[in-house]
């Protein structure tokens, strides 16, 4: 017993070190999913984001099909690498909608106009308040939404060309 | 002289990478509540809830965008009458647990909660060993 308890103290070391040097070796920037995937969309109104567009309102997300919904901004640099994609999907004939995150409308029109245009509907959230509803942290995000308005996926950060497959099939299985 | 002083100068000129839109901040992000009582428990469920982009800081402490639009809508939620604790209860349903600086009791947690209670009585025991060795 006596043996034990002098050895006790290295153990006891030897595991903070041990979970020191784990936590300094990983990197500790942390994806957060938004849990309100498998749940409604939240409620929510956006009043258009460029003129001569529709805006954007939790209604339009349930209209019996599924729809995707991009969370952009002008003024975001990984938002420009995904516009290719986006096209993409917007070629294979899947909705887009999308929400503008503080932003102008001069700005998200020069925007569209350089980086190209595949939404639908594009609403203008100026303080965040709908992207923390839908528990989004950031931009560029991409949610899929069913036909009754339940959130089926969500896709974190800009969406590269190896992840087009990955969308693809998500929207399918919203059908 | 001059050739070390070019590559400092060009480093000033480097361009920031644009990271934040050029709106103003929402005026409640950075604007005290008018009653101070509303303003203080405002404030203090902000020191407890976690920055979602500047993933160390608490939302009071935290100077991005994303912070600021947190803590407008913290005050705005507590001047219409909410309580803290149902705010904190709408943003966990959004992003877990992992927003909250103040760990509920669950599962998951009790080792968190039960540990130092846990080493407490293991050092009494420890002590308490020691001191009657003494006594003989």
């Amino acid at each position: 017993m006596r043996r034990v308890i002098l050895w006790a103290p290295l153990a006891v070391f030897l595991i903070f070190a041990i979970l020191l040097a784990t936590g300094l070796l990983k990197p500790s920037d942390q994806a957060i999913r938004s849990k309100l995937v498998g749940k409604p969309v939240p409620e929510f109104v956006l009043p258009a984001g460029v003129e001569g567009r529709p805006g954007l309102s939790s209604a339009d997300m349930k209209g019996g099909e599924p729809r995707m919904l991009n969370i952009f901004a002008s003024w975001c640099i990984p938002c420009m690498a995904e516009a290719p994609q986006l096209a993409e999907l917007e070629r294979r004939g899947i909705p887009i909608d999308a929400i503008a995150i503080r932003d102008r409308p001069e700005d998200i029109a020069a925007f569209l106009e350089r980086w190209g245009d595949p939404f639908q509907r594009i609403g203008s959230d100026r303080n965040s308040s709908v992207q923390l509803a839908l528990g989004s942290s950031g931009v560029p995000e991409t949610f899929i939404i069913d036909g009754q308005g339940i959130i089926r996926h969500q896709h974190l950060g800009e969406i590269r060309p190896e992840h087009l497959p990955e969308l693809v099939r998500a929207f399918e299985a919203a059908r | 002289m001059k050739k070390a002083f070019l590559p400092v100068l060009l480093l000033f000129a480097a361009a920031p990478a644009l990271a934040d839109s050029d709106l103003p901040p929402d005026p409640y992000s950075y604007t005290q509540l008018a009653d101070p009582k509303q303003e203080a428990s405002a404030a203090e469920l902000m020191e407890t809830l976690r920055c979602l982009v500047c993933q160390g800081q608490s939302i009071a402490d935290s100077d991005a965008e994303l912070a600021g639009d947190m803590r407008a809508l913290v005050r705005r939620r507590i001047e219409a009458g909410e309580s803290p604790e149902s705010i904190r209860a709408w943003l966990v349903d959004r992003y877990g647990n992992w927003v909250t600086y103040e760990p509920p009791l669950a599962p998951v947690t009790w080792p968190l909660w039960a540990a130092p209670i846990l080493f407490l009585a293991v050092g009494l025991w420890l002590a308490r060993s020691r001191f009657r060795r003494r006594r003989r």
